[in-house]
């Protein structure tokens, strides 16, 4: 792939300024729409930053620019459903730090850490660079962190790059590790306690409005906020690890009916067929096999291929690479991918995982994640198995338009890789 | 599980070795002032006067049974030369006697096809923390013994009594193809304490892994953490790191000539034995191996400049993510760099790091290493030096396989020491030996056989022949394979 740096050259010219949308036709392509089975020789055409078509016999119109991806491989752009890109860019710099709201005694229910992301974030060009597209960002911290949102990434606003807010409303079980660890069933009795005073908050705003209540156990806006998760509007997204935390969670969801989707998930494998029954997604890693918390003795790299083939719908997300993953190495997903499928996952369930799974899961599937006429153009061309370390995203296209910007790093790379005469000497 | 969306928080207070991540422990304030150094005073003994720079603690290492075993059919990568397609790989008694297009199979060899399959050299890791900070590591575990964050200067500590042989971390860095190891003190302190290289087997004491005659290492650190760590009572600044550095080597340079000169003529009684400036003063001497967690380029060369002032080397800057910049002054001063592929912007020191790190070092002519920092990482080294060449080649800075595999494993020997004994495939040396299932820069292929000095420690394919730690009997469940 030398074709690629003077290409980022290039791009100092043009970033910024996205040429105008346009019909262009990816053809001869191996193209793995997700939705369906692979097309050989596929054609996906775009138009207007939407596909207009997906197939092996699709008329391309005179006016298109073609793209040939003989021998290479086009799929949806990829999608990180846990992140907090545009939420941390130096993670020891505090100023630099989003995702954590300072909520009261571990409730930030009303959190949506989106109102203060940064779309300039130097972290964004690395990972849509890399074929990402698409991110869940989350909140962290407490017992329950705040929302979360699906994140599109495109160059603009925090508004432009929306995709849909909120999706989930993201929570923790389980005994937290810090000095004051607390025993997991009073974090049970916390979250039902929380849960039925936001009841009672529905039931009887009038009288909350007028001081007539018993205190509550949360703040109004927290109270509002869960409501969401209680009319079954925004689902609960529950780190949990220990198989016992997986299913008291499993339990309270049925006591509450709200939806629930585990991450993390360590011991997941264990109740991977109740998962499955109840139909509860899971995101969890396939790097992790270290029991490095007795909460996670059972942790092991089998276990997204363990929950794929019990039929859970599962996400992979990074696990791995001691916090990165989240933000500066988003990118990495595919690798984690990669993993899964190394530890049984089926190929095809292990890209899915990574695209149209998690749109799924967060309710953005009707847009992105798989390539069919209708969805959003986000489209990656990979010079090969786009699993792999040794292939490289040739084309990323997020709503129709190239992506032609240099990350920082690149920038770094090309000033290093021919010293600048200022800098010849030591 | 600090790896989910919750995690980042959490992370940035636990903080590694290095790299405010997973071993730093950094107390806000530290303990009360230490003196820089201990003195271990001499008092009458019943026995020989306690000398400096024995081996009080020495390996018992030996290794485990083993049959004479060709590998045929086999990719070979030998880490020296060029693989060789359908090659074979033949050792006896624990040392390799043959590497070849053909070899002829002795008669009383276990005899392997390798059809699809890659024979490289055991993996090396320049930084480990493993068995120091052990796992699980939940509050009140007490697993974490790796910094003494107590002192900047803390010489007079040997990682090697932080270890836990029983840390289930250890079978699985061996499932990830890993022989060798150098457990490192964190990088609070300016000056950590002594290294220790281990070999990955089973054993109940850390004398039964550690690699026989491997030298000592000596962990230094530069930069935010140790500033940041002794930001109440000193150094709170970079020019303080320095300061502290530069005292410390001051102090040695005092002790070397008292010790040499009393060796020398035996003349009255002994100098009084301070450890600190026994590992100090045995730096100044070329015996022990300095290790320099170093982060940003100026740092690199003001580091470079202080073991010119005070007459020792710079075995291997660890962490380097600015290495590149300064890649020809590593070049120049024969240091060879430790690096991730791409861990960045945890911190501000990190944050020009770039995957193309580790293509760019070796185009200079460095020895180019991939350390992992992290008990995950660690098992997929190979992974990681596969991410850094596709990134060489991406940014059109190539390297082949063949180099890759030295980032991995005799460079890695070099840095620690022991490239004469292991690190490479060649006729003589220790068979640490790795079959994969496929190339081991492909995601999808695993080690599937780990030899260790000719002994077969690690079978994937069969569960008698993976190690279980102490820790891990009844706590962990058996991992059956489930899908293989």
């Amino acid at each position: 792939m030398r074709a690629r740096l003077p290409f980022v050259m290039a791009l100092l010219v043009t970033s910024g300024t996205l040429a105008h949308a346009q019909t262009i036709a990816i053809t001869g392509g191996r193209v793995y729409p997700v939705s369906g089975p692979m097309i050989e020789n596929g054609t996906v055409l775009m138009r207007d930053g939407s596909i207009v078509a997906v197939g092996s016999n699709v008329a391309v119109p005179a006016d298109a620019q073609r793209i040939d991806a003989t021998g290479k491989v086009v799929t949806p752009g990829l999608v990180n459903a846990a992140t907090q890109l545009t939420l941390v860019e130096i993670g020891a710099v505090a100023s630099t730090r989003e995702g954590q709201a300072r909520g009261k005694e571990g409730i930030a229910a009303a959190y949506r850490p989106w109102e203060g992301l940064n779309p300039t974030s130097v972290l964004i060009s690395p990972a849509r660079n890399a074929g990402v597209t698409t991110v869940l960002i989350a909140p962290s911290g407490g017992l329950i962190a705040g929302q979360a949102a699906m994140l599109h990434l495109v160059a603009g606003t925090a508004t432009d790059m929306l995709l849909k807010a909120p999706v989930a409303m993201v929570g923790a079980l389980g005994p937290a590790r810090g000095p004051n660890g607390t025993p997991r069933a009073e974090t049970i009795m916390r979250l039902r306690e929380i849960l039925d005073d936001a009841r009672v908050f529905r039931t009887r705003r009038a009288d909350f409005e007028r001081a007539q209540t018993r205190a509550l156990a949360a703040g109004r806006l927290d109270l509002e906020a869960l409501l969401q998760v209680l009319d079954g509007r925004i689902p609960m997204l529950i780190e949990a690890d220990k198989a016992s935390d997986i299913d008291a969670a499993m339990k309270l969801a049925r006591e509450y009916n709200f939806k629930l989707i585990i991450v993390g998930g360590a011991e997941a494998w264990q109740v991977a067929d109740k998962l499955a029954a109840a139909r509860i997604p899971v995101l969890t890693g396939a790097m992790n096999n270290i029991p490095e918390s007795f909460v996670a003795l059972g942790q092991r790299q089998e276990n997204a291929a363990l929950l794929s083939k019990a039929g859970v719908q599962v996400s992979v997300v990074g696990n791995a690479g001691g916090g990165d993953e989240e933000a500066f190495n988003v990118r990495n997903v595919r690798f984690e991918a990669g993993n899964a499928v190394a530890y049984g996952m089926e190929w095809n369930a292990a890209l899915r995982s990574i695209t149209l799974t998690p749109a799924e899961t967060f309710g953005v599937a009707d847009r992105v994640g798989s390539l069919s006429a209708g969805k959003v153009a986000d489209v990656v061309i990979w010079s090969g198995d786009p699993l792999e370390f040794a292939s490289q995203p040739e084309h990323v296209f997020v709503r129709g338009q190239e992506i032609r910007q240099p990350s920082r790093q690149d920038l770094l790379e090309e000033r290093y890789k021919t010293l600048p005469p200022n800098y010849r000497k030591p | 599980m600090r790896h989910s969306v919750i995690a980042v928080a959490a992370a940035l207070l636990s903080g590694a070795c290095a790299s405010g991540r997973a071993q730093e422990a950094t107390p806000a304030t530290p303990a009360a002032p230490a003196r820089a150094t201990d003195t271990v005073k001499v008092g009458p003994m019943l026995g020989a006067v306690s000398t400096p720079n024995a081996d009080p603690f020495p390996s018992t290492y030996r290794p485990f049974a083993s049959r004479a075993t060709l590998i045929r059919n086999v990719t070979v990568m030998t880490a020296t030369g060029p693989m060789i397609r359908n090659g074979s790989v033949l050792f006896r008694d624990g040392k390799i006697v043959e590497v070849g297009a053909s070899v002829a199979a002795p008669g009383d060899a276990v005899v392997i096809d390798g059809a699809g399959k890659y024979v490289t050299p055991g993996i090396i890791d320049t930084h480990s923390h493993i068995g120091a900070g052990g796992v699980p590591n939940d509050n009140g575990a007490q697993t974490n013994d790796v910094n003494e964050a107590t002192a900047p200067v803390t010489a007079h500590v040997w990682v090697e009594h932080s270890v836990w042989p029983q840390d289930p971390q250890f079978p699985r860095t061996l499932a990830g193809g890993v022989t060798t190891i150098q457990v490192l003190p964190g990088s609070a302190n300016l000056i950590g304490g002594r290294s220790a290289t281990l070999k990955v087997v089973p054993s109940r004491t850390v004398q039964g892994m550690k690699f026989p005659g491997a030298k000592y290492g000596l962990k230094m650190a530069c930069g935010e953490n140790p500033k940041r760590v002794y930001a109440q009572r000193g150094p709170s600044t970079r020019m303080g790191n320095v300061a502290g550095y530069r005292a410390a080597w001051i102090q040695a340079e005092g002790y070397r000539r008292r010790w040499d000169k009393w060796n020398a003529d035996k003349k009255g009684d002994p100098p009084v034995r301070d450890l600190g400036l026994e590992t100090l003063a045995d730096v100044l001497r070329g015996n022990i191996l300095v290790h320099n967690h170093c982060y940003r380029a100026d740092e690199m060369a003001q580091m470079i400049d202080i073991a010119k002032e005070f007459g020792y080397k710079i075995r291997s800057f660890h962490h380097g993510v600015e290495a590149y910049k300064v890649a020809d002054l590593l070049a120049q001063n024969d240091i060879s760099a430790s690096v991730w592929a791409d861990w960045g912007a945890f911190k501000l020191e990190a944050a020009d790091g770039v995957r193309g790190n580790a293509a760019l070092l070796n185009r200079a002519g460095v020895r180019t290493i991939i350390h992992s920092d992290d008990a995950s990482g660690e098992q997929r080294l190979n992974q990681e030096a596969a991410k850094a060449m596709a990134e060489g080649n991406r940014i059109g800075v190539p390297v082949t396989e063949d180099e890759a595999i030295k980032w991995v494993t005799i460079n890695a020997a070099w840095a620690l020491g022991i490239d004469d004994r292991t690190g490479s495939l060649q006729a003589g040396k220790n068979a640490d030996v790795v079959l994969w299932s496929g190339d081991p820069f492909s995601v999808y292929s695993r080690p599937e056989k780990v030899w260790i000095d000719g002994a077969m420690m690690f079978d994937r394919l069969d569960p008698s022949q993976q190690w279980r730690t102490d820790f891990e009997l009844g706590f962990v469940p058996i991992n059956r394979g489930g899908i293989q």
